[in-house]
């Protein structure tokens, strides 16, 4: 193990690490605590200059309350949520068959079409934004949810089959084999013995599809605008014009739209870092 | 014999016989294929109708104009001509509101040349779209110090890398700025840098400096945007390495150990060779993080203060969607060329993955 383990180090070392571990923490997520800090202030102490002292009252519930019942805050959160979780269901769906194809069939065009999708997943976003405006505006979908929904869908498949096509390939082979020679169909295959092996890539890439999706606001202002459609990364603009210079306000309701993806995170650790991690490791 | 038997199996048989005799070659094309349209209609052929685009004028609605090579001559200031804004153009009027809606086209400059009397097309020497020139070096500056983010991610992976108690814990903490978004991120940065109510000030106070304005002051803002994207980016190497770390080949340290290597020794020789793997994905998800950067300017300058923050995905957001009037053909050239910076990157990455796959076989 490398760094040594400080276990085998001095009695003094073991005891400043342990001392040195919180103070880092709270060093690095400084920016995160004023902002946590701010958000439970109430409006007074800004007028009064403090800042950073002990609040003068504690207002959670309060400015919390006002978030979701006196502002717009709940519709974008609901929004998130409608385009959030077909994203996540479509791609992981389309990526699964995609992954499928690249990683267990040898044929003309197996790599090339594999790299295709790769590419497409760095190009930047600027280059597809023309079009795929013109596009959703030509289909009726502009300023819907649907129309940011199938663009998502397309662009995150290219992530996940390069995501799934790995795992896949990592598969016992001969479990495939040993099905076809029983006679199995193909699709048969891909239910029930291959898409069974791959839950723990189905947990991971839906995590990750979920945060990425979640916390997109380049194309949530490129192809949404208003309550009405917008997800909560391009409402919380519009909430911070409401609630201008009111950081108590504008703390919780950033804190508020940042929550959902947090949880996810928290709760589902394991597939989270699994998914992020892939490939880190030969 | 059961098949023959069986009339219905057998009618079936028959007729599924195209099918069953290809059924390998061809499923891999039936998976394929939706993931492969959706990908094609809104990647693929979108990238290939940019080229295409950036070669005309177009407001997004009306007709396409066929410029040539204008924008990206006015991009790069080739011919030697300026464009400034012209004069106003009302287009029409909002049927909400009833205000006009006002659209400012970009004409050549001119000015009156006092011996003809006439208007006369300026022809300057060094005239690069100054707001190209900007975004363009902006750019550079991101990709630069976003790298920062790997050292500092393996150096965070190290200091974490023990089993005491909690140490779990205090893992996820480190990772966290990660899973928020971008926006937040911006948000959280931007009131931390505030010259009176932001903690940052606070801070430098308490040891008799500043107040500094960092996003008001141009030198600065855009190195102030690059250290609130930093929190994150790092957080994500960090993790890259935590996992690298983990399958370290604990034989080969103790046999360096026993050779007398430790410290940077051992760092340089024996660990980082072995976190290459780790070492590619930070740098390819940082080299993409960074020309991605638009949420952050976005949210906390808007490009401003004076343009001083603009890059090329925010410049490029900014003329085909500007409030007056949308440029999309100007627009696309700016896009086409950061593609072209990525497609460097992106023909390296996978010239990468193309070696592995070839030695995996």
């Amino acid at each position: 193990m490398f760094p040594t383990p400080i276990q085998k180090r001095s009695r003094a070392a073991q005891i400043s690490y342990q001392s040195l571990l919180p103070v880092a923490l709270i060093l690095w997520l400084l920016p995160l605590i004023a902002v946590a800090l701010f958000s439970i202030k109430p409006d007074a102490d800004f007028t009064t200059g403090n800042y950073w002292g002990w609040p003068s009252s504690f207002e959670l519930f309060n400015n919390y309350g006002r978030v979701f019942f006196e502002s717009d805050m709940p519709r974008y959160l609901l929004n998130s949520v409608l385009i959030t979780v077909p994203t996540v269901i479509g791609a992981v769906a389309l990526s699964s068959m995609t992954g499928f194809a690249l990683g267990v069939y040898r044929f003309k065009g197996n790599l090339l079409i594999f790299f295709m999708f790769i590419a497409g997943n760095f190009v930047p976003f600027q280059i597809l934004m023309v079009p795929v405006r013109d596009l959703t505006v030509n289909m009726n979908l502009y300023d819907t949810k649907t129309g940011l929904v199938l663009f998502h869908i397309a662009f995150q498949t290219g992530f996940c089959t390069l995501f799934m096509r790995n795992f896949i390939r990592a598969l016992p082979f001969p479990l495939i084999e040993a099905a076809r020679v029983e006679g199995v169909a193909e699709w048969r295959i891909f239910l029930f013995v291959v898409l069974p092996l791959m839950k723990p890539a189905l947990a991971a890439l839906a995590v990750l599809i979920f945060t990425f999706i979640w916390n997109d606001y380049f194309w949530a202002i490129v192809l949404t605008q208003g309550p009405d459609s917008q997800p909560v990364t391009a409402g919380i603009t519009s909430f911070n014009a409401q609630y201008r210079a009111a950081y108590h306000l504008m703390s919780a309701g950033s804190i508020v739209a940042a929550l959902p993806p947090v949880l996810i995170f928290f709760l589902m650790q394991r597939h989270f870092i699994a998914g992020l991690t892939l490939g880190a490791v030969k | 014999m059961a098949i023959a038997a069986d009339p219905v199996r057998a009618e079936t048989a028959r007729r599924r016989g195209w099918y069953k005799r290809n059924e390998i070659s061809l499923t891999p094309w039936l998976f394929l294929l939706p993931g492969i349209l959706f990908f094609a209609v809104y990647v693929i052929i979108p990238i290939f109708q940019s080229v295409w685009i950036s070669f005309h004028e177009w407001d997004g609605l009306g007709e396409k104009q066929w410029v040539g090579t204008d924008n990206y001559e006015r991009l790069l200031g080739i011919d030697g001509t300026r464009w400034v804004e012209g004069e106003p153009v009302v287009v029409g009027t909002n049927p909400e509101t009833g205000a006009e809606i006002v659209q400012i086209p970009m004409v050549l400059e001119t000015e009156l040349n006092p011996e003809t009397g006439e208007e006369e097309v300026v022809i300057v020497e060094r005239n690069m779209d100054r707001k190209f020139e900007i975004s363009f070096w902006n750019n550079v500056k991101w990709l630069i110090l976003y790298l920062l983010a790997m050292p500092a991610g393996l150096f965070i992976a190290l200091f974490l890398n023990q089993t005491v108690a909690g140490i779990r814990l205090y893992k996820s903490l480190f990772f966290f700025p990660f899973v928020l978004s971008q926006v937040v991120v911006g948000l959280v940065f931007s009131w931390f840098y505030l010259p009176r109510e932001g903690l940052l000030n606070g801070l430098l106070g308490v040891f008799g400096l500043g107040p500094l304005n960092i996003l008001g002051d141009p030198t600065l803002a855009t190195y102030g945007i690059i250290a609130a994207g930093l929190w994150p980016q790092t957080a994500y190497c960090m993790i890259l390495y935590l996992t690298g770390l983990n399958a370290v080949d604990p034989e080969q340290v103790e046999a360096a150990r026993l050779d007398g290597a430790k410290g940077w020794r051992m760092l340089w020789y024996v660990i980082l060779p072995q976190l290459r793997p780790a070492t590619f994905i930070a740098f390819v998800v940082t080299i993409i993080g960074a020309l991605r950067s638009f949420d952050l300017i976005s949210v906390m300058t808007n490009g401003g203060p004076f343009g001083s923050t603009r890059v090329l995905s925010f410049y490029m957001f900014e003329e085909s969607l500007s409030e007056f009037g949308f440029r999309m053909g100007y627009g696309a050239a700016i896009a086409v060329v950061l593609f072209f910076i990525m497609l460097g990157f992106i023909c390296y990455f996978l010239y990468s993955m193309w070696r592995d796959e070839k030695g995996a076989r």
